[in-house]
């Protein structure tokens, strides 16, 4: 299980990485070796304002649809539209190409409550 | 829960381990569902379906039983040959569906796994005093080699015997001092064969199949029980529960050329009643774009943004429901979402345009041609 220091972490699975003003969110490599290959990617459009904890899209691997949360607040300014003709981006490179959104956070104080890297290895290893 | 042999195999080598049918099986290994599927497609795959079920039967009255008990022709089929059939209820519901071996003196009969003990209870219950049946389930082994590379593997390992069998019969040959029944058929859509064997040479067999392929540079891959589903879904091959069931007939599922009228069988009066009135709903296989369609998903006769309602994004789609998906996926040769499902009998000509509900939209799907993916043995 890869976990990636600079991100934080929901124990849900989601992470967000901070990039500048901005929060890249994906989900960890726990979750999409618990899942398998994905095979399609659904997020909400460009402009959507999100809640922490909202349901902003769906990871469909091979067998079964999981719901995808936004770990922070803020409107989505991104999505990764390369998902869309390779969602096994996802599995190659999670934090990396296969990041699924871009959020303009609107409550930024949110981050301080995520899992830290730590933490979330805590977490995710209860799984 | 019950385990196969290769059980431990399975898990040493990483798989995700599911329950199926009452067995732990492995669903897929670290590569991948789709890796696999594309491994098997490519070259060849090595399938653990230990659980599946064998029978034996024989006796003098054997032959005439089988033929009233299936509904494909049986009578017809030379020394070796090996054929698909289905076991039907009285009022036509497909109880199973079967490949049959025909055997020097004797049939052997694969059957699915989680209807194995039904399968014996009617079969014995309608066998006549000159018929027995044989569960061999137990000791008899089974794994499947197929993918375009897998009688090179094979042949290899049998001195040639495997790729001298014409397809859809069986032989007996020996691979590493193993006596194995070895019949050219398969659930993939690829050539290859599926072999039975004495249970104790489960990991001798298994771990010589792929050595062999190292040795000789034949990409041989171990491929879970996903893969398997994707595989003949693509095939068009039928998954009992899924597109054949007790509550479905073969007549609306698309298999009355599995279905022989110039003979007598369990509910052939039943089918030809259906075939009179005209089935109701039917089988059909729909492209879907926007979302992997599943198992339970309605299909509907509005299609796309047509039947969504644009003023409650939230709220289930509306629009007449036409119909039910028994099976669905992403389908990695052909790259495409589809998915087998039973529709009302007006909306199954090829390329009419449906919907399938997919959480809170209605995604485009169109009927198609099956297979997607055109079996090795019809090319």
């Amino acid at each position: 299980m890869k976990i990636d220091a600079a991100c934080k972490y929901r124990s849900t699975h989601e992470y967000a990485r901070k990039d500048g003003s901005e929060i890249v969110i994906g989900i960890s490599d726990h979750a999409q070796q618990s899942l398998g290959d994905i095979v399609f990617v659904e997020l909400l459009e460009v402009g959507k304002e999100v809640k922490q904890g909202d349901p902003i899209g769906v990871v469909e691997s091979v067998k079964a649809a999981s719901d995808l949360y936004a770990p922070m607040s803020g409107k989505i300014v991104a999505v990764n539209d390369a998902l869309q003709g390779d969602p096994s981006l996802v599995n190659k490179d999670c934090y990396g190409s296969g990041w699924l959104a871009r959020i303009a956070p609107s409550a930024p104080a949110e981050w301080d409550g995520l899992l830290d890297a730590a933490a979330y290895e805590k977490e995710a290893g209860k799984a | 829960m019950k385990s196969t042999a290769l059980h431990d195999w399975h898990v040493a080598r990483g798989a995700k381990m599911a329950a199926f049918a009452g067995y732990d099986m492995p669903i897929s290994y670290p590569t991948g569902a789709v890796e696999e599927h594309l491994a098997c497609r490519r070259s060849a795959g090595l399938f653990d379906i230990d659980h599946m079920g064998q029978f034996e039967l024989s006796g003098p009255a054997a032959d005439e039983y089988l033929s009233g008990l299936v509904s494909s022709a049986v009578l017809d089929m030379g020394g070796r040959e090996a054929r698909y059939a289905l076991l039907l209820g009285d009022e036509g519901g497909v109880l199973d569906d079967l490949f049959v071996y025909r055997l020097p003196g004797r049939w052997w009969i694969v059957v699915n796994a989680s209807n194995r003990e039904s399968d014996l209870a009617w079969m014995r219950a309608r066998a006549p005093s000159g018929a027995r049946i044989e569960d061999r389930s137990d000791d008899t082994y089974m794994i499947a080699v197929q993918g375009p590379r897998a009688l090179e593997l094979l042949d290899r390992l049998s001195g040639g015997a495997a790729s001298a069998v014409p397809r859809f019969s069986s032989c007996d040959l020996v691979i590493g001092g193993v006596p194995i029944l070895f019949g050219r058929t398969g659930y993939t859509g690829e050539d290859g064969g599926e072999l039975f064997f004495p249970a104790g040479s489960a990991l001798a067999v298994w771990e010589l199949l792929l050595a062999e392929g190292d040795r000789a540079g034949i990409e041989t891959a171990p491929i879970g029980l996903a893969a398997r589903d994707s595989l003949r879904f693509e095939a068009g091959m039928p998954l009992h529960g899924h597109e054949l069931s007790p509550s479905i007939n073969p007549i609306e599922a698309g298999f009355k050329w599995a279905c022989d009228f110039s003979k007598d069988f369990v509910g052939k009066a039943a089918l030809e009643r259906i075939m009179a009135e005209g089935p109701a709903r039917r089988l059909v296989c729909l492209e879907v774009s926007g979302g992997v369609p599943r198992e339970g998903y309605e299909v509907l006769a509005a299609s796309g943004e047509a039947a969504t309602d644009p003023a409650s994004r939230d709220a289930l789609p509306s629009g007449p429901r036409v119909g039910r998906c028994v099976a669905g996926m992403y389908c990695p040769t052909v790259r495409k979402y589809a998915t087998n499902a039973f529709v009302e009998s007006v909306y199954s000509k090829t390329g009419t345009a449906l919907g399938v509900a997919i959480r809170d939209k209605v995604r485009d799907a169109t009927v198609v041609k099956r297979p997607l993916y055109v079996p090795a043995y019809r090319r």
